[in-house]
């Protein structure tokens, strides 16, 4: 059960031990977190089956790991391992430019990216237990985690306004299947967690999220990439425990150092270097 | 009568799913978040979540001996997954017990990874038939309970998974996560049901508590 939680990055046991101290319903174990991926380039893949290991006799919540898009040999492994949660993930090369994982084939829960209702659904329909805004990793900007939020949610208000019929047209648009855009629109949300990720630096990002609908948050680069992790840590569950609460939010948000630095996401954009771009 | 007031532990878990359920079974639920919400409730109920996390953010918000205090003086309380642990009075591998008073003893994780997560048919003879669908994720396990004190009202297997003891009544499951809502209401109806209301006396929109949004 991970709803109202924060799930943090981490590479090493030291830095999952750290998470969980500080209240981390759960850790992302990765080679790499998003950030240095972005600086280092290459191929970014599945981290290996040690290190995982390594995180998981570390701590007692539930660990996470990412696989490319599209490798399903990559999940039969974390599987094997006794992962989890597997996040395929945008974060990581894709493998597959036209499919992603079959996740009905597998025990173990998937997370996936979604920009908007449309990829949330069709990752749904393929089998993902939760998903996340891709929103852009790596970047410490909030603000494509907004736009992926804003978006998931205006197209569930919309589908409470359409009559039967409309709904199969906008099925059609969405590509998603019809038997979910109606539970949607009957329901008035997702039918699985929707968390938020990409980009989520500060307590006050990690609040703005949760008051955006977000059922929980990923922070990915923004606590070991900042000068003080444990602190910042504690100070982001606190946030979405209390998101809330602004006098909460003002002592969360005091004492801190620097975070980490922030990129302009229109750069990425116009250098082609967006990782929210992948995936279908 | 108004309804009862039942707080939720609103820190982590799933507190807008007991939201539901409660206000199904005609009480009103108020979010916790900080002891200032704990006077004027009518029962309780403990989520499901991470309980590493639940333990570190009570801890933080100094509500353990409030709510210690409260369910020592007898106030209903409804504890699932992880709020079973924080009652439990005994935790296996040596891990201090949270909140306490349910006198069981809990190993947690017990059944396994996120892997090991499964869902079964509880056969629970006061709720009647059909059975309780039961929803176990990374659930505890009790393997020690004090017979005189604790009531098992369900087993899975040999293990019990919904227990009774006084004004506690505590599952290992997860039954705010289905439409059944047979257990929240042998909680609002039975055990809140025999105490009257606070509501009848306070002002239901205290200061400090604040509507669970649903």
């Amino acid at each position: 059960m991970l709803k109202g939680g924060v799930i943090m990055d981490v590479t090493t046991p030291e830095e999952a031990r750290i998470a969980e101290a500080a209240g981390a319903c759960s850790v992302m174990a990765l080679e790499r977190i998003p950030a240095d991926i972005r600086a280092q380039g290459g191929v970014a893949r599945m981290t290996a089956p040690e290190v995982i290991q390594g995180i998981k006799e570390a701590v007692s919540v539930p660990v996470m790991a990412k696989v490319r898009i599209g490798h399903f040999v990559e999940a039969q492994i974390l599987q094997a391992i006794e992962i989890d949660f597997v996040d395929e993930s945008e974060v990581l090369t894709p493998a597959d430019e036209a499919h992603h994982i079959d996740k009905h084939a597998f025990d173990v829960p998937f997370v996936c990216g979604a920009t908007d209702l449309g990829e949330a659904l069709r990752r749904i329909a393929e089998g993902a237990s939760m998903v996340r805004t891709k929103g852009e990793a790596g970047t410490g900007n909030v603000v494509e985690a907004v736009r992926h939020m804003r978006a998931i949610r205006s197209g569930i208000g919309r589908l409470s306004a359409l009559s039967p019929e409309e709904l199969f047209a906008e099925a059609k648009e969405l590509r998603a299947p019809v038997d979910l855009v109606r539970e949607v629109a009957r329901t008035g949300r997702l039918p699985v967690v929707n968390f938020s990720a990409g980009g989520v630096a500060t307590p006050a990002d990690a609040a703005l999220m949760m008051q955006l609908g977000a059922d929980g948050v990923f922070v990915g680069s923004g606590i070991f990439k900042s000068e003080d992790p444990e602190a910042r840590a504690r100070a982001v569950v606190d946030a979405v425990a209390h998101f809330e609460d602004p006098e909460a939010l003002a002592r969360a948000s005091s004492g801190l150092k620097e975070a980490m630095p922030g990129i302009e996401v229109g750069e990425l954009r116009e250098r082609g270097e967006l990782l929210q771009t992948r995936g279908w | 009568m108004s309804a009862p007031r039942i707080g939720v532990l609103a820190l982590h878990g799933g507190v807008a799913e007991h939201g539901e359920a409660l206000a199904a079974v005609g009480a009103e639920p108020v979010e916790v978040r900080g002891a200032r919400a704990l006077p004027r409730l009518d029962g309780l109920v403990l989520p499901g979540g991470e309980s590493t996390t639940v333990r570190l953010l009570a801890g933080r918000e100094g509500l353990v001996s409030g709510l210690g205090e409260l369910i020592a003086e007898g106030l209903p309380t409804l504890a699932t997954c992880a709020g079973l642990i924080a009652l439990a009075d005994r935790i296996e591998g040596g891990e201090e017990p949270l909140v306490g008073g349910l006198a069981v003893t809990v190993s947690r994780n017990a059944y396994g990874r996120q892997l090991a997560s499964f869902e079964a048919p509880l056969a629970v003879p006061s709720l009647g038939p059909p059975p309780v669908e039961g929803v176990f994720i990374r659930a505890p396990r009790i393997v020690a309970w004090d017979e005189r004190r604790v009531e098992v009202l369900a087993f899975h297997g040999e293990d019990p998974v919904l227990v009774r003891q006084g004004d506690i009544l505590a599952a290992a499951f997860h039954p705010e996560l289905t439409d059944d809502r047979r257990v929240h209401r042998l909680f609002v109806d039975d055990l809140v049901g025999a105490r009257g209301t606070a509501a009848a006396i306070h002002d239901p929109l205290a200061e400090g508590a604040s509507r669970v949004r649903t």
